[in-house]
């Protein structure tokens, strides 16, 4: 009989499964289940952009585009970049389309480890920045950055992380799960120990659009000296709710995006031509919308953190993204424990923290992409289940 | 604040006044008087319950009726539609503009009630010169609610 053993990496195999998979197979068993579980817009893509994809598949736009996708989409993106960053990119040369932020991510990190080097990973975060690291031969130097600290990135912390191997930082800003944000200040602080390094930041801004102060998103790019060694990673998914089109980019020096878009060449050819020529419409005539939805998602969110310290459950107020992440620890149960009990007693699904890293230990993840109807219900059950707790 | 008060209660009208002060970021008390000024100014006009009356009793009908109307000199439409509107079995009333001026919606118990309403009540009205009725088939959507059954939330509850 075959041995798969002898046949996959032992890269591959050295990485654990997600836990949470058997969590929500657990969940979807049950009828009445009432999850906070799902990281994606419960809203439809803007109609406008939907029509732009149909009226390019009418007109047979469904052959590949050039690798690094759209030219006129690569300037869409360039101009929007500069208007909410203030940073500029040559969009011939400075930035790659992806399929998702994942994909650019992926690309980012094997275009740069060799084998041995170490990539600075903050958590409680994101899931993929791990697992990608060790399959290029990566060693993740995890931060783990704490709830009185707003789950910011300290420059102490920064500092005592970097060593002579490190190869990058990720900056997963705004943070899932956190709702974290890192303000100009917070940047520069890390700019400055960046600066006359060799360390690449890869700044993960999927979230950019949904902070909730005024203009309140700054990418470390726009920080003095930090352009020539940041990636910028955005995407489609999050900001205009278009997560199933696979759409997401990534700008940067030229001398990085070209070897990225040698990897994304060779793997995956072109982001799809579809949603391409859907997401020119999205930059140019969604502000709207994306405020809308955004407003909405606000409304959920001072809903949600008031549910949650009300029923005993101390929540600080998410910045960013679209995530509350209460701490469970005066319940006296870890966030696996919590997780599987609430959803047993009271079929509600959220996720335990751990799951984001270790760090992430006596807390659990609520999203609120989800009708406020849905998230009232939820938090009364959540109530009835604390009280039940502590007796 | 007050826009988006307006906006949750058309979407809601059950929120309590502390969970609208939550959404809104403001005090309960702001919120109740708010609510107070905006019904006593009369731009609240009331609280209903959007229902699938099909779901309870299947033989109620509905009916809009077009009709024309020849206003008069010094008032308009307005006395022919404060008159329309005043019968317990008018939904709805709208002054439109294009090819007809009343916009009437009736519900019956059934169609004869209907057929009849309009025969002995809109038509006999002294200015209205015609009126055509197009019955309710199906309601899939009241009041910005849909009320055939809603798509499934089909998001992967897996994913992170």
């Amino acid at each position: 009989m075959i041995d798969y053993s002898k046949i996959l990496s032992d890269t591959v195999q050295s990485i654990k499964p997600s836990g949470i998979r058997k969590f929500f197979d657990i969940a979807a068993t049950m009828d009445d289940v009432i999850s906070l579980g799902v990281g994606e817009p419960d809203f439809q893509t803007p109609w406008s952009v939907r029509k732009a994809g149909i009226t390019s598949l009418e007109k047979g736009k469904t052959k590949y585009t050039s690798n690094s996708g759209l030219e006129l989409l690569r300037q869409e993106i360039s101009n929007y970049i500069d208007r909410k960053c203030g940073v500029n990119y040559d969009p011939k040369h400075e930035i790659l389309i992806s399929v998702g932020g994942s994909e650019a991510i992926d690309a980012t990190l094997r275009a740069i480890i060799t084998p041995g080097d170490e990539v600075i990973i903050p958590q409680p975060s994101y899931v993929c920045y791990e697992p990608i690291t060790q399959l290029c031969g990566g060693v993740p130097v995890i931060i783990e950055t704490l709830a009185e600290n707003d789950f910011k990135v300290t420059p102490e912390q920064l500092k005592a992380a970097i060593s002579d191997k490190t190869k990058a930082l990720i900056l997963p800003y705004p943070c899932n799960p956190t709702g974290a944000i890192m303000e100009k200040a917070d940047l520069e602080a890390l700019a400055q120990i960046l600066r006359d390094t060799n360390i690449l930041v890869i700044s993960d801004e999927i979230y950019s659009e949904l902070t909730f102060a005024e203009n309140s998103h700054v990418s470390i790019a726009s920080i003095d000296g930090m352009r020539e060694r940041t990636v910028i990673v955005n995407g489609f998914s999050k900001t205009f709710s278009m997560t199933g089109w696979r759409l997401g980019f990534a700008c940067g020096p030229q001398e990085i995006i070209a070897q990225v878009t040698k990897i994304h060449q060779f793997a995956i050819m072109c982001a799809p031509t579809t949603s391409q020529y859907a997401a020119i419409e999205a930059l140019r005539n969604c502000d709207e919308a994306v405020a809308d939805m955004k407003a909405e998602y606000n409304r959920r969110r001072r809903l949600i953190v008031d549910g949650f310290n009300k029923a005993g459950l101390t929540c600080r107020e998410p910045k960013g993204a679209f995530y509350a992440f209460p701490c469970i620890k005066s319940t006296g149960l870890t966030s696996e424990e919590f997780c599987e009990k609430l959803l047993e007693a009271k079929h509600v699904a959220v996720v335990p923290g751990t799951a984001f890293g270790r760090g992430g230990e006596g807390f659990v993840r609520a999203s609120y992409c989800y009708s406020t109807e849905h998230i009232i219900e939820a938090l009364r059950r959540i109530e009835e289940f604390v009280k039940e707790i502590n007796g | 604040m007050r826009n988006e008060l307006l906006k949750l209660l058309s979407q809601n009208a059950r929120y309590t006044v502390e969970q609208l002060a939550t959404m809104l970021s403001v005090t309960p008390e702001a919120v109740a008087a708010e609510i107070e000024t905006l019904e006593k100014e009369g731009v609240v006009c009331g609280y209903k319950t959007v229902i699938d009356w099909e779901k309870v009793d299947a033989t109620s009908v509905s009916a809009i009726i077009e009709l024309n109307v020849v206003p008069k000199a010094d008032l308009g439409f307005e006395e022919v539609a404060q008159k329309v509107a005043s019968y317990p079995e008018v939904e709805a009333v709208y002054l439109m503009s294009g090819g007809y001026d009343l916009n009437v919606v009736v519900k019956g118990k059934n169609l004869h009630d209907v057929a009849r309403f309009v025969a002995r009540e809109l038509a006999t009205i002294d200015s209205v010169t015609s009126t055509a009725t197009h019955f309710v088939m199906r309601r899939y959507k009241e009041m910005d609610v849909k009320l055939c059954e809603g798509e499934p939330d089909d998001r992967g509850t897996y994913l992170l």
